[in-house]
């Protein structure tokens, strides 16, 4: 645009600022991708290229698989404007059941499954009662949730260390998927990375269409081909380094079905349209037709069954269950969600963002570990990461709004 | 210029991001004067306040502003309100959790010995205070228990307290009833005698009329003409707003036909959401026909919005009597999803709180409440959302750079289209418009009164909730008035003034006391 003379109207004037508003959008939705590029480059050469080995890959995905989907809900739980600090805690509680069932009980592995996910579902929906129709802050509810389901898992479970569980458990937790062959990477890993990609290259058009169609002018063709390019490489050398290494994670099949699944949810659906809405503004979404109660009550159950899935795979992939499992996971899972775009106040943040901020935070101590740091510095250095994350997308955001 | 002059802004300039705000605007201010300053929104007035208190500090804008005929340089509004300029803001500034007299001297507490508060003195100080500006209430009430009107009285009394020279009032009386805004403008007219000068800045304009020595008209950043006292006219003032005469303030009014009875409000009481023992509305009755506009008149406090709410989904109050007929079909309104259901739309009065989701894009605001229709499969079906936010932003012509821009970005009335939009979408028999032009320039007004007679035309029935009588003398074909939660009268158009209205608004009806 050129300048502006002096005859201009403000109201001619609006539509600049806008682009520039959009423009900073973009930027921000842009600078995640950015910032996970920039740490695997980071870590890639500060680890001499052990980061980006098939083994590291594979680890990689198993040891932070469980964080993933516990972000998955807990973004939703803050973009419906509430916390839950209670997630680590419920997790413990759901693998230990899971594993006294099976090994004191003999219940077998898929009952056990279903049974504890149902122990999940039943913590977050006490917890969802008191947010919902008592009205006490999430916070307190899920800090005295923390104490709570930490306390009857200690009960439960007392001393003892359950291992030796069925493998069949074990399989969902550490467990790969391969054809089998001896040689060359994995063809059966291979093809699934392709018809990912063929998935999201289609969806993305469709899309792209769909919102041209009803008269938005398209963003420019280059980027679009140029994100959809690095996105799929990333995802097809992805599917190459696994298939090299042992096949596909089973972890990574349920967290890519629940990111795709929950993304839809969010996005698509009633029910997910409302979180965003109540997050926003719930006196709004109230004098619209929103049940926000229900809304609040879903989104701790749903995060209790999540935190419970996440139980049950730690201590799969463990092969043991003891009373201090899943201990700390609410922070990381916030932090995800936080790194990820999603904000305090509620009503913004995405399943992807949670996802990406995730990797980006287990890259980050994986990076370190590999390198020799200590925890204490691991520990210091996400403290920082996480603040000036958040700070960033503040500043962006006030610079959006900023006249 | 005269020496007598108290302020002067000569020249300002403001540009954001190569975009003038203000384009060199000069104004002065003399002593013992009310200037109004009006211009549509988007004009600069504003922009110009927030020049003059300090919020735009020296330096971030060319030109000057000499006080007592010198320059001053103020960064901050700490350094305005010490040299005597206060700005009160449309949206009040206090904070509700706290008492009036801690609130007037919140940032200039009164220290005793040790520097500690003196709590005694604070109060006598902030009683005197309160008297001066008229306001009957004990200095440790609690503000969030007093109307809005109240609460701007405090903030005056709070201007006072650092001895104010300049008063700046933004919309003073956008939120206030009639009653109140007369004593606001008795006040300002009192303040000048003792040698306060105000400046104010008001869409109404008959109030202006009355009130204002000269008026400084703006219009896209530049100063158009100052009106001294004797040209000060609505239909002048409207005409240097926008550059054109405006004979019409209503759209002609159309012959319909009104139809059947749609909406029936029956024997409807309603008791106080945080006080149960308080009544709200009391033994209520309003009817509305397909393609009438029933007005309701009331001042503040009557009940107007607690009678539309509590209607709607018992979204306000408790202990909720009577009942709701749409069509002649009684219909269970018990929650907001409910009374969506059965054909009622509420277009709030508070917009940007209660009606927008201001991040959000116009797409989703206005499907919104219409989303479990548009579900399609399970899914909402975004084709439909999409169509129909840009059907919406054609017929409604909703200026917005796109239907995927926030409506936090949009004018005051392309909000109120989009609220319209919203509630348009669900296919409503009856729309309850609760002061749906509060806060909108004249332009847009008009436009919005153009969609309600459309509406009204198209068989919806109206509910047209105001303060302003004129509005609901120009748009309704029957007015109901309130007063302190019951229904004390109605009248049809043609048999409606407004001294019979504020007749019908402060007449006691004696009944039975709770």
């Amino acid at each position: 645009m050129t300048t502006s003379g002096t005859t201009t109207r403000p109201a001619t004037a609006r539509p600049r600022e806008t682009l520039s508003a959009r423009g900073s959008r973009f930027l921000n939705r842009y600078s995640m991708a950015v910032a996970l590029v920039l740490v695997v480059v980071v870590f890639a050469l500060t680890t001499k290229g052990i980061l980006l080995r098939d083994q590291n890959i594979s680890n990689l995905v198993v040891q932070n698989g469980y964080i993933l989907i516990l972000a998955i809900g807990m973004v939703m739980v803050i973009i419906g404007g509430h916390i839950d600090l209670s997630v680590g805690s419920i997790a413990g509680f759901a693998g230990a059941a899971a594993a006294i069932l099976m090994v004191q009980y003999q219940v077998p592995w898929w009952l056990a499954l279903i049974l504890s996910l149902v122990v999940g579902g039943l913590a977050g929906a006490f917890q969802g009662f008191w947010v919902a129709y008592a009205k006490v802050p999430s916070f307190i509810v899920t800090l005295a949730g923390m104490l709570i389901f930490r306390g009857l898992t200690i009960a439960l479970i007392g001393a003892r260390n359950i291992g030796n569980l069925p493998e069949p458990f074990v399989f969902l937790g550490a467990g790969y998927v391969s054809t089998g062959a001896e040689s060359g990477p994995d063809l059966l890993t291979l093809a699934i990375g392709v018809l990912i990609v063929a998935g999201i290259v289609g969806w993305q058009v469709v899309s792209r269409r769909r919102r041209t169609r009803h008269g938005e002018k398209p963003g420019s063709t280059v980027v679009f081909v140029a994100g959809l390019v690095v996105v799929s490489a990333a995802i097809l050398w992805l599917s190459y380094s696994l298939a090299s290494f042992r096949g596909l994670p089973v972890v990574l099949i349920i967290l890519v079905v629940l990111g795709v699944g929950y993304t839809v949810l969010m996005t698509r659906t009633v029910i997910g349209r409302h979180i965003y809405a109540v997050g926003s503004n719930r006196q709004t979404a109230q004098l619209s037709g929103v049940k926000d109660r229900r809304i609040d009550f879903f989104l701790f159950v749903n995060m209790g069954v999540l935190a419970a899935l996440a139980g049950v795979i730690i201590t799969a992939r463990l092969n043991l269950a003891t009373s201090g499992g899943g201990t700390g996971l609410e922070l990381e899972a916030i932090a995800a969600a936080f790194v990820g775009g999603a904000a305090v106040a509620g009503g913004t943040g995405s399943i992807a963002g949670a996802l990406v901020g995730g990797l980006t935070i287990g890259i980050i101590n994986n990076g370190m570990s590999i390198m020799g740091l200590g925890t204490q510095w691991q520990q210091t250095v996400l403290g920082v990461v996480v603040l000036l994350f958040v700070a960033f997308d503040i500043w962006n955001k006030g610079r959006r709004t900023r006249r | 210029m005269e020496p007598t002059d108290l302020l002067e802004m000569r020249g300002i300039t403001k540009d954001f991001q190569g975009v003038k705000a203000l384009d060199g605007v000069t104004i002065d201010l003399r002593r013992d004067e009310v200037l109004a300053i009006c211009g549509e929104n988007g004009a600069g007035k504003s922009t110009l306040m927030k020049v003059l208190s300090g919020v735009y500090p020296h330096g971030s804008f060319t030109g000057e502003i000499r006080l007592d005929g010198e320059a001053v340089e103020m960064n901050g509004i700490a350094e305005s309100e010490d040299r005597g300029i206060v700005i009160i803001h449309q949206e009040l500034a206090l904070t509700s959790t706290m008492s009036i007299a801690e609130n007037i001297y919140l940032g200039n507490e009164v220290r005793g010995r040790l520097g500690l508060i003196d709590w005694e003195e604070t109060r006598r100080r902030a009683a005197g205070l309160l008297a001066t500006v008229g306001l009957n209430e004990n200095p440790s009430t609690l503000v969030a228990e007093l109307s809005v009107g109240k609460q701007q009285l405090v903030e005056i009394a709070k201007a006072f307290s650092k001895d104010v020279r300049i008063l700046i009032l933004d919309e003073p009386t956008s939120a206030l009833t009639d009653e109140e805004s007369e004593h606001l403008l008795g006040l300002i007219a009192e303040l000048k005698q003792r040698g306060i000068a105000s400046i104010i800045i008001s869409h109404k304009l008959n109030e202006i009329e009355r009130i204002a020595d000269r008026v400084t008209v703006i219009r896209d950043g530049a100063v158009v003409e100052t009106l001294p006292k004797a040209e000060i006219t609505q239909a002048r003032i409207i005409r240097g707003m926008v550059g054109r005469d405006i004979n019409h303030l209503f759209p002609e009014r159309v012959e319909k036909s009104v139809g059947d009875e749609v909406l029936r409000v029956q024997a409807w009481s309603v008791q106080d959401a945080a006080d149960p023992s308080r009544r709200r509305v009391r033994d209520a009755h309003l009817v509305a026909r397909a393609g009438e506009i029933v007005g309701i008149c009331g001042l503040m406090g009557a009940g107007r919005t607690e009678l539309a709410l509590s209607v709607f989904g018992r979204s306000y109050g408790s202990g909720f009597s009577g009942d709701v007929f749409v069509d002649g079909v009684k219909r269970d309104v018990s929650t907001v999803s409910k009374a969506i259901a059965a054909g009622i739309a509420y277009v709030t009065e508070d917009r940007k709180t209660l009606g927008l989701h201001l991040d959000d894009d116009v797409v989703q605001n206005i499907a919104l409440p219409s989303l479990p229709r548009l579900r399609r499969r399970g899914f909402v079906d975004e084709d439909a959302e999409i169509g129909a936010a840009n059907a919406f932003k054609e017929s409604m012509r909703i200026k917005t750079p796109s239907i995927f821009a926030p409506v936090g970005q949009l004018s005051g009335g392309n909000q109120q289209k989009v609220v319209l939009s919203r509630w348009i979408f669900t296919d409503p028999r009856v729309l309850i418009l609760d002061e749906p032009t509060r806060g909108i320039d004249v332009g847009a007004k008009f436009e919005i009164y153009t969609i309600i007679q459309e509406l009204a035309a198209s068989g919806k029935s109206v509910v047209f909730i105001s303060s302003e009588l004129p509005e609901l003398l120009g748009m309704c074909d029957r007015i109901v008035a309130m007063h302190e939660g019951e229904i004390t009268g109605e009248l049809p158009i043609d048999q409606a003034t407004p001294e019979k209205l504020m007749e019908l608004m402060t007449l006691e009806r004696t009944s039975d006391d709770d």
